[in-house]
């Protein structure tokens, strides 16, 4: 074990943690908006825009992670009409062609958290709601999501750390995130181990903290 | 449940006599997508230039070979763990790499440049033929500096943990953004799709994909030699196994004697690269 090049390696791979974080936590933010929105149309009773939400998330959660971000980065990078329209300026940037698949994909599978947490609030909650004359629209805003939200939070801390690991497959389209840093420091110094440990440990150590954070939140979320 | 158990046993045994049987064949691992060095075919099997000097250095040595399949990027360390004996993937033998690992005499040259698509402006820039780095006359250091001028906030892109990276690193060409790709495909297909300014790579890499892609891709300024570029291509061996070195770079000797090399390399380059 080389522990000089653990040592000189951690700064930099620190640094790019911080890279990680900002694919993690963009991606995340938007993918819960998304997931929001398609939990909300998974129980809306039209068939059509029910069917529509169901194929999306069965898309993007049948279908690996790796697959999705290469047909959005090489794939349609190879289009000759889309690289002369506008949305080339977006998907042109390997960071957005990230951001996108993984905000999609983290969306996928939080629009199921979300449903399914919105189908287990019992109907005593909103029935007391109404009994009380609130509006049904008041009643999904302060009753049903914040209710539906603390219900979901073991899940989607379980989504938060399979994200984090995601992110990794973001150095597979040249983005220098903790794997990219850490490869291409192998790359000059043909030493994996000791690289790879360094990494790992810090991705573990990510993943501590955000199981804490959860654990908090569900702690002072309880009722 | 006995038989069953007996036959679980019989069966991890053979694959451990198996394992065995192959321990005298030399092994040798090379990338398979970096045509024409090395590729495959469409039904997947391992053909390029290395992979039949391969077979023929083997004969030469008098031992049956197997060749193994291993990512870029892996390579060095792979042949450090063992996972095969000596790399034959277009890796060119560089004082860096010469830290890790022990190379034979070269057995041919690649030739690298910069690659654009036609039309545009980095296109028939001002530089001669071709440079070599190693003692930059006043050509070469003129030739650097145009490069620098040209490629200045430009991105070039270029497969990762090559002599490429590593010149683009160096910093004689100012400072580029460099984007590193796992395989040269890859970089191929971001030069197409125009999120790489220009590529770096062995100019055949370039021909080689121009003519099987049809896509207009054009080579660019000098060829580079020396310095970061290494001198030549060899075989990577391991630094405890001299008896092997020994033995490649005779058979080297004698490949490039009966004209094997010249004539492997013509087929697949199209001209000799061999040395």
């Amino acid at each position: 074990m080389d522990f000089e090049l653990m040592i000189n390696s951690f700064p930099k791979l620190l640094n790019a943690t911080l890279i990680t974080l900002k694919l993690l936590s963009v991606s995340l933010l938007i993918g819960l908006f998304i997931g929001l929105i398609f939990a909300i149309l998974r129980l809306n009773r039209n068939i059509i825009i029910n069917k529509f939400a169901y194929c999306y998330s069965y898309v993007f959660r049948g279908t690996p992670l790796l697959v999705q971000i290469f047909i959005i980065y090489f794939g349609l990078g190879q289009i000759e009409s889309l690289r002369s329209s506008y949305l080339w300026i977006i998907l042109k940037e390997p960071y957005w062609c990230a951001i996108i698949a993984f905000a999609l994909n983290t969306g996928a599978y939080t629009s199921e958290i979300l449903r399914s947490a919105f189908q287990t609030i019992k109907p005593g909650i909103i029935e007391a709601g109404k009994s009380l004359g609130i509006s049904s629209k008041i009643i999904f805003y302060k009753i049903q999501i914040p209710v539906a939200i603390r219900q979901s939070l073991p899940a989607y801390g379980n989504e938060i750390i399979l994200m984090l690991k995601g992110t990794s497959l973001a150095s597979t389209v040249t983005l220098m995130d903790l794997t990219g840093v850490a490869k291409y420091i192998i790359s000059t110094t043909f030493k994996p181990i000791e690289v790879f440990v360094v990494a790992g440990s810090i991705y573990l150590f990510l993943t501590f903290c955000i199981h804490n954070l959860i654990q908090f939140l569900e702690k002072k979320y309880r009722y | 449940m006995n038989i069953f158990k007996k036959t679980i046993f019989s069966v991890l045994l053979s694959i451990l006599v198996m394992g065995n049987v192959n321990a005298d064949k030399i092994r040798i691992g090379t990338e398979g997508a970096y045509p024409p060095w090395n590729s495959k075919d469409e039904s997947g099997k391992l053909i390029g230039f290395e992979v039949e000097l391969a077979y023929t250095l083997c004969r030469y040595i008098g031992q049956q070979c197997t060749i193994v399949e291993q990512d870029w990027d892996g390579m060095i360390p792979a042949l450090i763990m063992r996972k095969f004996d000596a790399i034959m993937a277009g890796m060119s033998i560089t004082a860096e790499r010469q830290k890790a690992i022990n190379f034979s005499q070269g057995y041919a040259d690649e030739v690298a440049s910069l690659a654009v698509m036609k039309g545009s402006s980095l296109e028939g820039l001002d530089t001669p033929a071709g440079i070599n780095l190693t003692k930059p006359n006043a050509e070469a250091k003129k030739a650097l500096k145009t490069l620098t001028a040209a490629l200045a906030g430009k991105t070039v892109c270029v497969q990762t943990a090559t002599i490429h990276q590593n010149f683009l690193d160096s910093g004689d060409v100012g400072k580029v953004n460099v984007r590193t790709y796992k395989t040269q495909d890859e970089v191929n297909l971001d030069l197409a799709s125009g999120r790489c300014d220009a590529a770096l790579a062995a100019a055949v890499a370039f021909s080689d994909y121009a003519e099987k892609s049809g896509k207009p891709v054009v080579l660019t300024g000098p060829t580079f030699s020396g310095g970061a570029f290494g001198n030549g291509v060899g075989v990577g061996i391991r630094k405890d196994d001299t008896e092997l070195l020994n033995a490649f770079n005779k058979a080297i000797d004698k490949a490039r004697k009966n004209g094997d090399i010249s004539r492997i390399a013509t087929k697949w380059f199209g001209f000799d690269a061999s040395m």
